[in-house]
């Protein structure tokens, strides 16, 4: 802890170690900054842009930007909310997200994020675009649905040499994560399993087990998601 | 199958950094990547199977289904369907009997949709295997296709003399045009290949080239106008084992295709710029990243670069310069816009999916491969070569003070003369029209979809950083032209097109402002959508890159600038869209289960 440095959140007076990411830096200054592609341990890549907050004028996620001597960051300024909010909206329109019948809920990030930024009905039109279910793999469901792109599965899950088990395919509007028909034979039941907590939404299910806790104990059924980030 | 597959990937040292080059080669060989080279690739480069999916489907060129005999690929710009697209793609439909997007059942002809292949000047204009087919016209369509059921040779399906200048060459024959209008420091004739490296330079250290790049104020011609003698100091005193030198002539922005042009005519030029810039940062290797829509270049430029090495201008000890080693090698691309963005290339460039990559860091530190890499526009490199030769302040003597030198812009669309001009920065718009014969002049689309739609009264306004930044792309709208339903929607579903879904923001935002679009062009639009556009708009600043950050730049620049051509379009006594017709829902209601509506009641 030999390089501290201080920088503002919202006018707070932050301290971290200098080239933390800004996200991890506010949460160890008890200040939560959503997001939806983050994950600890991995290489951020700053894609659901939710994490985004203005510095010198400009907006930056906060996942890939190391925190600077002296930076000033606006993080709950109407504006920042506000986009925040229409990025959450944006990505239940271009989805088919339908909270009362998903697994995920009550342990659903994108649906926390909806409560804590107050969303009632998406400002968009919903696009309800047709999109697959693959359950042809031995251990999980990967429901095209409700997939938000945030690549946590791409980055996260590897077999023992190293190669990946989901990716990406396409591109643009047309984007979806896939599972590679080969490696899903070999998956265990750990990595399957964590393929599921990564996942933000419930768009990766483990076979017979979505349901293991009951809806009213879940993860955000009774604290807000990033409550146990304040001090 | 199998052996050849192989072959290509050892050809290219089973290096996973290498997939584009394998991709592109089996694609050519077998015209599709299947399933089983897929498996062979994955099992040689120890990655997962969707991994080398995953880049075959970025890539518009690449593909997993086979894309025929002859696969033609038809430009979709705006400025071919100025010039007759509908009736080439009808014709074309209507002789091959398939439709776009699909391929004949005998396998012989394919048809696709493709953006923008840089040949605005010469439309409507198609790509058929890796050669470009200018300025097309039904009968020729017509042809064209009852050649190829004849089993012609390509080469025997071009029944024109090859086009201007050193698209003659041998190793070109192309029937592209050059359409050089104008010559300014870059397209003239005054320069003898080599002079730099070999009388300049030795005379001269790098920090003292640095210095002159620094002197002469010259910004990035791709667009963004970074100053070019601060990145490269930048990336010389960055640390590393390696430093690359990267130009990026991926110049995939609707319109512009001075690029092209350059590479055709001054390919000398732009290779010497970057030796220039090799000695300049301590880099012993360039790549030239080139769009594969100028494939057919592939020969003609592998056969200029073996002349420079034959001429010492490339290779070891350059200009008898202890130390000073530098070679070329051409990555192309596959057909992806977002891959212009300098760090989206660099993925490509490792054999990735091209989707731009978080700053910090930069280029200049980590780049290629993690070395500290420069990437400059072509045009930028070949300027490069002129500011050494003659210096910084002579270059300062052109342009204006806060852009200097010439500019050399790609004119297409409502006018008489389109092509390449190379101008002083500080021209105006007027002026530009003036030269080009523009009349009767609507708008100007100013640096291609991502840039600026400008109506006349901003005609006085000048090209230069600090006023109508340009990359180069002019693209000219007559009066004759609707703006919105012509121009616009087809930008935008460029954009949509183009993304790499990588971010929420560009990969949904732009097909809600698409559709909001349509709406409004088909009369239901109420005043709420045009104040929904502008505010909607501003969300795609939040995106990572600049295609996203400007992805709805087509709706927000002409709801500024044309502003009434959308009241014109929305419903005047309706500010707010109900979203919802309950006379026309109780009728279709009434209508399945037999009943017949009666609206007197309330």
């Amino acid at each position: 802890m030999s390089n501290l440095i201080k920088f503002k959140i919202d006018g707070v007076e932050c301290m971290a170690e200098a080239g933390t990411y800004i996200i991890e830096a506010a949460k160890k200054n008890g200040v939560y900054i959503p997001t939806l592609c983050n994950m600890p341990n991995l290489k951020p890549k700053g894609s659901c842009r939710i994490c985004t907050v203005k510095i010198n004028g400009r907006l930056m996620t906060s996942c890939t930007t190391p925190v600077a001597d002296g930076m000033e960051i606006e993080s709950t300024s109407a504006e920042i909310s506000e986009l925040r909010k229409s990025i959450i909206e944006l990505l239940f329109v271009s989805g088919n997200h339908f909270c009362p019948s998903c697994e995920k809920s009550g342990n659903c990030e994108l649906q926390a994020l909806g409560y804590l930024y107050q969303m009632m009905v998406p400002r968009f039109p919903f696009d309800f675009p047709v999109k697959g279910i693959d359950a042809s793999s031995p251990k999980i469901i990967k429901d095209q649905n409700r997939c938000i792109l945030c690549k946590r599965c791409i980055k996260s899950i590897k077999d023992a040499e190293d190669r990946s088990f989901f990716a990406f395919r396409g591109r643009g509007n047309h984007l979806e994560v896939v599972l590679d028909a080969e490696l899903a034979s070999t998956m265990t039941d750990a990595q399957a399993e964590e393929a599921m907590r990564n996942c933000p939404v419930g768009s990766i299910i483990v076979k017979e087990k979505g349901f293991a806790i009951p809806i009213g104990k879940r993860k955000f059924d009774h604290n807000p998601i990033g409550s146990n980030v304040k001090v | 199958m199998e052996n050849i597959v192989k072959q290509i990937i050892d050809k290219y040292g089973s290096d996973s950094n290498r997939l584009m080059d394998i991709l592109i080669d089996i694609q050519e060989e077998f015209g599709y990547i299947s399933r089983k080279a897929i498996e062979l690739m994955a099992l040689t480069l120890g990655i997962s199977q969707v991994d080398v999916e995953q880049v075959i489907t970025f890539y518009h060129f690449l593909s997993v289904k086979p894309r025929g005999k002859y696969a033609i690929y038809l430009n979709n710009s705006v400025v071919s369907y100025m010039f007759g697209r509908q009736a080439i793609k009808e014709a074309f439909e209507k002789e091959v009997g398939t439709t776009f997007g699909k391929v004949t059942d005998d396998g012989l002809i394919g048809l696709f949709d493709t953006a923008c292949i840089g040949m605005n000047d010469q439309e409507p204009a198609a790509i058929i295997n890796n050669k470009v087919f200018t300025r097309l016209t039904p009968y020729r369509v017509r042809e064209i296709v009852r050649h190829m059921r004849e089993g012609r040779e390509l080469e025997e399906l071009s029944n024109e003399s090859y086009g201007d200048g050193k698209n003659q060459h041998p190793e070109l024959k192309a029937m592209v045009s050059s359409n050089i209008r104008r010559k300014g420091m870059i397209l003239s004739d005054d320069y003898k290949t080599g002079k730099v490296v070999q009388s300049i330079l030795p005379e001269m250290s790098p920090e003292a080239v640095i210095a002159e790049i620094k002197h002469s104020h010259i910004r990035g011609r791709g667009g963004a106008g970074f100053p070019t003698g601060f990145k490269w100091e930048f990336c010389r005193r960055a640390k590393g084992e390696k430093h690359y030198v990267v130009c990026n002539a991926d110049e995939g922005e609707p319109g512009t295709f001075k690029d092209r042009v350059i590479l055709t005519e001054k390919p000398e030029l732009v290779f010497e710029g970057m030796a220039v810039a090799g000695y300049a940062i301590g880099g012993e290797e360039g790549i030239l990243y080139l769009r594969y829509e100028y494939r057919y270049m592939k020969d003609y430029l592998e056969s200029v670069l073996d002349k420079m090495r034959e001429q010492n201008f490339l290779g070891s000890k350059i200009g008898e310069i202890e130390g000073f080693d530098f070679d070329i090698r051409i990555q192309f691309g596959a057909g992806a816009y977002v891959c212009g963005e300098e760090s989206a290339l660099l993925e490509s460039l490792e054999g990735k999916r091209g989707e731009p990559r978080d700053k910090p860091p930069f280029p200049v530190e980590k780049g290629y491969l993690n070395f500290p890499t420069i990437i400059n526009n072509v045009e930028t490199f070949a300027t490069a070569v002129r500011i050494i030769e003659k210096g910084g302040e002579w270059f300062t003597q052109f342009g204006t003070e806060d852009s200097t030198g010439t500019k050399i812009l790609s004119i297409s669309g409502d006018c008489m003369f389109p092509g390449v001009y190379e101008v002083n920065w500080g021209f105006n718009v007027e002026d530009m029209l003036d030269m080009v014969g523009a009349y009767d002049v609507q708008a100007v689309q100013v640096g291609g979809p991502s840039g600026t739609l400008i109506a006349k009264d901003e005609f006085h306004r000048t090209l230069g950083y600090s006023d109508l930044s340009t990359g180069g792309s002019m693209i000219i709208f007559g009066k004759q032209r609707n703006l919105l339903k012509e121009v616009v929607l087809n930008f935008m579903e460029f954009f949509i097109d183009e993304s790499c879904g990588s971010c929420s923001t560009c990969r949904n935002m732009p097909q809600v402002m698409h559709n909001k679009l349509l709406k409004i062009i088909n009369g239901k639009g109420v005043k709420k959508d045009l104040t929904d556009l502008k505010e909607w708009g501003k969300i795609l600043l939040a995106s990572r890159c600049g295609l996203g950050q400007t992805a709805g730049n087509p709706i927000i620049s002409s709801l500024k600038n044309f502003h009434h051509l959308y009241e014109d379009l929305i419903q005047k006594d309706k500010e707010f869209d109900e979203g919802f017709d309950l006379t026309a829902s109780v009728k279709e209601s009434c209508k399945f289960v037999g009943r017949v509506p009666n609206f007197n009641h309330h």
